[in-house]
C-alpha cells in the first residue's frame, strides 16, 4: 500500500531560530510511529506540520487524497467562558451520531455519565480519553497524539498506550505520536524516530535504542530509556536510580 | 406601524441586541473584548470621514471599522503586549476621530448622537440597515457555526480537520465590523462593546452548551433592549445607556445566582 503521509526536506524556522531542518518522513497505513527527542528538538513542531496546524518554512508534505486525521493535541485549554459538555465536544467539527458517540466513549473506557459533564470538570485521564474519543469519531486513517499522557501518572499513561495499541489493532489506523515517556511508548512502537532538529536515527525500537546518536541524547550505556524498559521487566535492582533518570527526561521532554 | 418612532426605536434596539449578543458569545469565548472596543472606537473616525465626504454614515463606519479590525488582526499574531497595542489603537482612533469631526462643518452637533446613540431618530432606512446587516451576520455565523466553534475551542484541532482557523478568525473580524456599523446609531460608539459582551457574559451561568449560551444571550439582549427603552422613557434617560444598564442588571442577577448555585 502507498504511504499515508510523506514529507521531504521539511524545515521550520521561528524568526531566526531553526527548529527543524532537512526532515524526511513517511507513514505507512497501520504502523505505529513514535517521535522522541529532547526538549526543543522539534517533536511537536513536526507533528503539527504533519497535521496541517503549521506551515513549513521549506520542504513539502503530501497526504493521501481524502486522508482523515484524528488529532489529539498536547494541550487543550477550554476557556471557562465557553460552556461545553463532553458530548458537545464530540460534535466538533462534525455532528456525531448519538450511537456512534456513545460507542466511541465506551471504546476509550468512559461511562455514559461523562456525556453531560463539562469539559472543565473532567479529570485529566477522562479529558484525554474524551479527546481520543473525538479523534476516533473522525474515522481516522491516522491517529496523531502529541504528548497525549501529560498529567497522567505512570499506570495511567501505560493504560492509555495499551488502549492506543488496541485501537490500532481494531481499527487498522496508523498511529503517529510524540512522547517523552520513552520506556512506555517505545515498547508499543513499530518504528521510532529520534529527533533533534533533524532526524538523528530511525528504525525499530531495538535498533534506535542501540544507536550511538540515541544514546548521546538519552544517556549512555545501559541507562538509555529502552534499557530502563527492559530493566523494569527484568526487575533489575538499579530500578530506582534508572527511574529517576527517565523521569528527568520526562519533564524536559514536554515541548 | 413603522410610522411610530417608538416602534422603530424598539425594533432597532431589538435587532442590534440580537445580532450583537450572538456575535458577543464568540467575542467572550475568544477574549476579543478589547478588540471590539478598538473596532468600535474607530467608528468615530468613520463618522467623520462619512460626513466629510457626504457618504452614508454606515458605509464610512463599516470601512474604518473593517480597516481597524484587520490591522489589529494582523498585529495580534505577533503577540507583543496585545492589551497595550489595543489600548493604543482604540483610544488613538477615538481621539483622531474626535478631532476629525471638528473639521466637518455642522458635524459637532451630531457628535453626541454617534458617541452615545440616537435611537429615537431611527428611520425606516436605518431599520433596513440594522436588520439587513444583522441578518447577514446571523446567516454567516449559522453557516460557519461548527467551523467557528472548532477553531474557537482549539485552532490545531480545526486545522487537523481541514478548517483554516485564520479564515474563521477573519470571518468573526468582519462580522464584528458589520455589527459596529449597524449598532452605532442605536447605542453609539462608546457602548457598542457593552452590548456585545454583557448579554453573553450574563448568559454564561445559565448555559451548558455553546448553543444554549447563544440562545440565552439573545433572550437577555431582547429583554435589555426593550426593558432599557422602557426605562429610558420612564426616567427620561438616554436610551443607549439605559439598554446597557439593563443588561448589566441581568448580568448581576445571573452571575449571583450562578455563584449561589455552585
Amino acid at each position: 500500500m502507498s504511504d499515508l503521509i510523506t514529507a521531504r526536506g521539511l524545515a521550520k524556522r521561528y524568526g531566526g531560530r531553526r527548529v527543524l531542518d532537512h526532515v524526511d518522513f513517511r507513514l505507512a497505513p497501520g504502523e505505529i510511529v513514535t517521535i522522541v527527542g529532547p526538549n526543543g528538538s522539534g517533536k511537536s513542531t513536526l507533528l503539527r506540520l504533519l497535521a496541517g496546524a503549521e506551515t513549513a518554512s521549506a520542504g513539502s508534505i503530501s497526504r493521501m487524497p481524502g486522508l482523515r486525521l484524528g488529532y489529539v493535541p498536547q494541550k487543550l485549554h477550554v476557556d471557562p467562558t465557553l460552556p461545553l459538555t463532553a458530548r458537545r465536544f464530540l460534535d466538533l467539527p462534525h455532528r456525531a451520531d448519538p450511537a456512534a458517540a456513545r460507542a466511541a466513549l465506551l471504546r476509550v473506557g468512559l461511562e455514559d455519565g461523562v456525556e453531560k459533564t463539562q469539559m472543565s470538570d473532567l479529570s485529566g485521564g477522562q479529558f484525554q480519553r474524551v479527546l481520543l474519543a473525538r479523534a476516533l469519531l473522525q474515522d481516522p486513517h491516522v491517529l496523531m497524539l502529541d504528548e497525549a499522557t501529560q498529567g497522567l501518572d505512570q499506570p495511567g499513561s501505560a493504560a492509555f498506550y495499551r488502549l492506543i495499541e488496541d485501537l490500532r489493532r481494531d481499527l487498522g489506523c496508523a498511529v503517529l505520536m510524540v512522547s517523552h515517556e520513552l520506556h512506555v511508548v517505545m515498547s508499543a512502537s513499530d518504528r521510532v524516530i529520534c529527533l533533534n532538529g533533524h532526524v538523528c536515527c530511525e528504525g525499530a525500537p531495538e535498533h534506535v535504542s542501540s544507536a550511538p546518536e540515541y544514546r548521546a541524547l538519552f544517556g549512555s550505556g545501559t541507562q538509555g530509556a529502552l534499557a530502563l524498559y527492559r530493566h523494569d521487566h527484568d526487575h533489575h535492582h538499579d530500578h530506582a536510580h534508572d527511574h529517576d533518570h527517565a523521569h528527568d527526561h520526562g519533564h524536559h521532554g514536554a515541548h | 406601524m413603522l410610522d411610530d418612532f417608538l416602534i422603530r426605536a424598539a425594533l432597532a434596539a431589538l435587532g442590534v441586541g440580537l445580532v450583537a449578543s450572538t456575535l458577543g458569545c464568540f467575542v467572550v469565548w475568544r477574549r476579543m473584548a478589547y478588540f471590539g472596543d478598538a473596532t468600535a472606537h474607530a467608528a468615530i473616525l468613520g463618522v467623520a470621514l462619512s460626513l466629510g465626504l457626504a457618504l452614508p454614515v454606515t458605509w464610512g463606519v463599516l470601512a474604518v471599522a473593517l480597516a481597524m479590525a484587520l490591522i489589529i488582526a494582523a498585529l495580534s499574531d505577533r503577540r507583543q503586549g496585545m492589551d497595550t497595542v489595543l489600548g493604543v489603537l482604540a483610544h488613538s482612533a477615538l481621539a483622531i476621530g474626535l478631532i476629525a469631526v471638528t473639521f466637518v462643518p455642522g458635524a459637532r452637533l451630531d457628535l453626541e448622537s454617534y458617541l452615545f446613540g440616537d435611537i429615537l431618530s431611527v428611520s425606516r432606512g436605518d431599520l433596513a440597515v440594522i436588520w439587513g446587516g444583522g441578518a447577514l451576520v446571523a446567516a454567516v455565523l449559522a453557516w460557519r457555526w461548527q467551523a467557528l466553534l472548532t477553531a474557537t475551542v482549539n485552532p490545531d484541532l480545526a486545522a487537523a480537520s481541514g478548517i483554516d482557523p485564520g479564515r474563521e478568525k477573519r470571518v468573526l473580524t468582519i462580522a464584528l465590523a458589520v455589527v459596529v456599523a449597524v449598532s452605532i446609531k442605536v447605542v453609539g460608539a462608546l457602548l457598542i462593546t457593552a452590548l456585545v459582551i454583557i448579554p453573553a457574559a450574563a448568559a454564561r451561568p445559565l448555559s451548558r452548551t455553546p448553543e444554549q449560551m447563544v440562545a440565552a444571550a439573545a433572550g437577555i439582549a431582547a429583554v435589555a433592549a426593550l426593558g432599557g427603552l422602557w426605562l429610558a422613557f420612564r426616567l427620561d434617560a438616554p436610551a443607549g445607556p439605559s439598554i446597557v444598564a439593563t443588561a448589566a442588571m441581568v448580568f448581576a442577577v445571573t452571575n449571583v445566582l450562578g455563584r449561589l448555585r455552585g
